[in-house]
């Protein structure tokens, strides 16, 4: 290691920007879905994160910074997809710096699609009003299709039904370094199986979430997922579910079509 | 060629860190194969966090799939996790491009950086289901070859090799395809691979070990000899003279997951004249050939644009001796189309209040530390090693820190240097400790963090003949400046594990008898050796014995001039006896200025291979340490200020 010293590092620092002073940076927000399909899907929550950052700043868009010593771009992320996961509806919310002039939405999906790497692909952009909900807040339950690969098709069907219909179904899980047991049937808003060893499940996220390899512990400890994709994000709107943002009907894929990178 | 996706695709769920085995980084490529074309899998021996930044491979992946008759992808080596997957389920060593089997590439060509990859190498090779060892090879295995700068000295892997790439890589590979792409034309038949092989010696830069004979002479090593007449005795190795022509890499890849080294980096020089007597990377470089500053404007501010990365570094050997940094610099800094919001990095600062003035312009809010390379902690150690930096030097860009803000300094130390007395060893707390005195008059929170690293003697260095020093000797040092500073308030001592030192010893300046050695260590499962908590020295002792080696041979004890050293028939371009030569003044204590300003001392660098240094200022930076516009008959220079008043010079050990 006698080299070491030439790559004697510096750690990272900024620049406090000219803009910070400006009281109001923010003109803008935008609510973007995408899409996380094929081998990207072995990215985690915060590599996803990284590359929205410098595929934001590839396409050149004016992203609001936040203000202090170490400026970060202000975007937030929805509920975090598990590393290996795949969706069909991902959110992220992005801030856009006013001084910069209005961007026009309708590009930006063709403005990303050359920015982002394969698999992650923008599927519609809206303008958030002002004190929308975060994500976090609005998201009251997923919808995702749990492959349990391994197990069999009628073993599937016969563990689903009979744990339906039981009152209440006790798991033990991990919160926050501590194990809670509490019955997570309220949880479990609708199931059924799709077919082979595919179950279409809508989970809960609020008041108390339930994740899909959780649910599969809740119904055979033995099982394990093989494909896990998250389907829809569902929002409360006037006593109805909603999608986060709804897609026209021909742009949703079809539930099986799983894109697959090369 | 989706196949070993398809096999490894279900695993994936199960190990750490997935997205290193999955590639689709901006500038990956998916390029064609066609029997028209010579497939290189450039591997990097360790993994993918630390292999993927390597700019070398970066640039040979480019310049290779530029060509119309090669293709280039890349691979690492699988963590433990996924390894024991692959061994399982028998899936092959792949490429993270389009996971091709490694198998199916006609090159399996490895960047090696350090010695403790070694092992990882070989598991690399028969991960890829080729047989570790280059002679039990048949012609449809791929060809196995290394470069980088520890095949300098190639001997310890000479039976795993086939052939092997001294120096600059930038020319030499497409000389190498083109041989190769006859061959394959060729069909490849049974007895070719002896013949290519052969052919490919004719290449100036390319080794071929099978090729050589050693005779020995008990321990010693009699004479290394070509098998036959056309093979060269001496492998001179390959330097581009004119960084400008290599603008690369041009598209560099950006990563989805977390790496080291994750920002955009340019290249401003290559080669450094400086002189240190311990480093080999300034030794095998030379001569020095800076980049245009134009063109490193365009490489940063283009790579900045298609990366969107908001952070560059600037790299070299010592960047603040590139001429005209500080307008470099500004320019980056100031450029209104990144809106302020890039950052620099200058990887290997030089100990002086110039190089901490380029530091302030780019860090101009939350300065928090700046790291300096001392090496040693006395002015007779650093004569020695000629690392010519005096007090003031260091005292003047540890003030000029702390004064513009800076609230931690780090230092890099050696021990374990030729001469090197316990004297010196704690010169090394005594300039730590004052510069935590020089940072108390600034600020409270004064950090100073002193990293000390045990010396491995290094081939094509003045250090090559000088035995090092033993793990006990070397946890004793250390062990003397544990006492020392555990009682300084403000000042950390940190060091390398002294056992780790050894085995990157004996691999530096090892002879072909050590493949025996290398080949157990990794049969009994010694991969990962640079990773702490892999590192098994008893496997490395124990196959020693069983080979019949002995460490204080190898390892500690000093050669003579006369010696055959295991790598004499490799040319770094340096004369053995300017090295020599280099070695007796660090014995007398005498140091050497940088010659790209002062004249020549013929060390052969140039004059060998009729090139120069290409260095944009004629004169020597201002105010710059190292012998560059300083007086250095003294390390302490008597009449001039000391920025701030320090504690009389005396041994820590005596204070006590």
């Amino acid at each position: 290691m006698t080299l070491r010293s030439h790559q004697a590092e510096q750690p990272e620092r900024r620049e406090p920007r000219a803009f910070e002073a400006r009281p109001a940076q923010q003109a803008q927000r935008c609510r973007v879905r995408f899409s996380k399909l094929g081998k990207i899907r072995f990215t985690s929550h915060r590599d996803v994160a990284r590359i929205w950052e410098r595929a934001l700043r590839r396409a050149e868009l004016p992203i609001a910074y936040t203000e202090g010593y170490t400026p970060r771009p202000k975007l937030s992320f929805g509920l975090a997809l598990s590393t290996g996961y795949e969706s069909h509806g991902e959110y992220l919310d992005i801030a856009l710096r006013e001084a910069s002039g209005r961007v026009e939405l309708n590009e930006l999906p063709r403005r990303l699609a050359a920015a982002l790497p394969e698999g992650i692909e923008v599927q519609a952009v809206v303008a958030l009003p002002e004190g929308a909900e975060s994500l976090q807040q609005a998201v009251t339950s997923c919808t995702w299709h749990i492959d349990v690969g391994a197990a069999l098709p009628a073993a599937v069907a016969h563990a689903m039904a009979a744990a339906l219909a039981a009152p209440e179904l006790v798991v033990t899980r991990q919160r926050k370094g501590r194990s809670v047991t509490d019955d997570v049937r309220p949880a479990i808003l609708s199931a059924e199986v799709l077919g082979g060893t595919t179950i279409e499940a809508d989970l809960a996220t609020q008041p108390r979430g339930l994740r899909p390899a959780e649910f599969l512990a809740a119904i055979d400890p033995t099982w394990r997922a093989a494909r896990v994709t998250r389907i829809s994000q569902w929002t409360q709107v006037g006593g109805a579910r909603r999608e986060v943002i709804d897609l026209p009907r021909a742009a949703t894929p079809p539930p099986h079509a799983e894109v697959r990178a090369s | 060629m989706d196949f070993v996706w398809t096999q490894l695709e279900p695993h994936l769920a199960d190990v750490e860190k997935p997205a290193r085995y999955i590639g689709l980084e901006l500038g990956a490529q998916r390029p064609e194969h066609g029997p028209g074309t010579v497939s290189w899998l450039l591997t990097y021996p360790d993994t993918y966090e630390i292999g993927l930044p390597n700019q070398g491979l970066q640039i040979l992946y480019e310049i290779l799939n530029e060509r119309d008759d090669a293709v280039a992808e890349r691979a690492y080596a699988p963590w433990g996790d996924l390894e024991g997957v692959m061994r399982r389920e028998r899936i092959p060593l792949f490429s993270v491009d389009t996971h091709r089997a490694a198998g199916d590439f006609d090159v399996l060509a490895f960047n090696l950086s350090a010695e403790l990859t070694y092992t990882n190498l070989l598991n690399c090779i028969d991960l890829a289901g080729i047989p570790v060892r280059a002679a039990e090879r048949r012609p449809d295995h791929p060809l196995v070859a290394a470069g980088g700068h520890c095949t300098y000295n190639p001997e310890p892997l000479a039976d795993f090799l086939d052939f092997v790439v001294i120096g600059d890589g930038e020319e030499v590979v497409s000389e190498i395809t083109e041989v190769l792409a006859a061959w394959k034309a060729s069909g490849r038949t049974a007895g070719s691979r002896a013949a290519v092989l052969r052919e490919l010696t004719r290449i100036d830069g390319v080794y071929v070990p099978s090729m050589y004979e050693v005779d020995y002479d008990g321990p010693a090593i009699r004479a290394i000899r070509p098998r036959y007449p056309d093979v060269p005795e001496r492998v001179e190795k390959r330097t581009i003279a004119d960084l400008a022509a290599w603008p690369y890499p041009r598209r560099q890849l950006v990563p989805l997951t977390e790496v080291v080294h994750d920002r955009l980096n340019v290249e401003v020089f290559r080669g450094c004249t400086r002189g240190c007597r311990f480093c080999q990377a300034g030794m095998i470089t030379r001569p020095v050939r800076e980049r245009p500053a134009d063109q490193v404007r365009t490489m940063v501010a283009d790579g900045l644009r298609r990366t969107g990365y908001d952070e560059v570094a600037l790299t070299s050997l010592s960047t603040a001796d590139f001429s005209g940094i500080e307008s470099v610099v500004r320019g980056i800094v100031d450029d209104p189309s990144t809106c302020g919001q890039v950052s620099v990095s200058l990887p290997s600062l030089r100990v002086d209040a110039f190089t901490v003035g380029i530091a302030a312009q780019i860090q101009k809010a939350r300065r928090t530390g700046l790291t300096f390379a001392p090496e040693a902690g006395t002015w007779r150690m650093r004569q020695i090693i000629n690392k010519l930096i005096r007090e003031e030097d260091l005292y003047g860009a540890v003030t000029s820190a702390f004064s513009q803000g800076w609230r931690r300094v780090k230092l890099y130390f050696l021990t374990g240097l030729p001469s090197e007395t316990d004297e010196d060893t704690l010169g090394i707390h005594e300039l730590a400790r004052n510069c935590v005195e020089i940072g108390r008059t600034y600020t409270k929170g004064v950090s100073v963090k002193a990293s000390v690293g045990g010396f491995v003697p290094k081939p094509f260095t003045p250090f090559q003949w000088f035995g090092q020093n033993t793990v006990d000797e070397l946890h004793r040092k250390v062990g003397l400046l544990r006492d020392a500073t555990r009682r300084s308030k403000g000042l950390q001592l940190t060091w390398h594990d002294p056992k780790a030192t050894l085995v990157e010893g004996l691999a530096s300046r090892g002879d072909r008898r050590l493949g025996p050695v290398i080949e157990q260590v990794w049969r009994r499962g010694g991969t990962f050796q640079e990773w702490s908590e892999h590192f098994r020295l008893d496997l490395w002792l124990e196959a020693m014995a069983d080979h019949g080696l002995d460490l204080e041979w190898y390892v500690y004890r000093h050669r003579t001039e006369a010696e055959v050293l295991p790598w004499d028939h490799i040319s770094a371009g340096l004369h053995k006896d300017f090295l020599w030569q280099d070695w007796q003044d660090a014995l007398a204590e005498v140091g050497l200025p940088d010659c790209r300003w002062t004249p020549c001392y013929d060390c052969g660098a140039c004059t060998g291979y009729g090139i120069e240094h290409v260095v944009a200022s004629a004169v020597a930076p201002a105010g710059g340490s190292q012998g560059t516009g300083q007086d250095l008959s003294t390390g302490h220079l008597p009449g001039t200020s000391v920025p701030v008043e320090l504690r009389s010079r005396r041994l820590v050990g005596a204070s006590r």
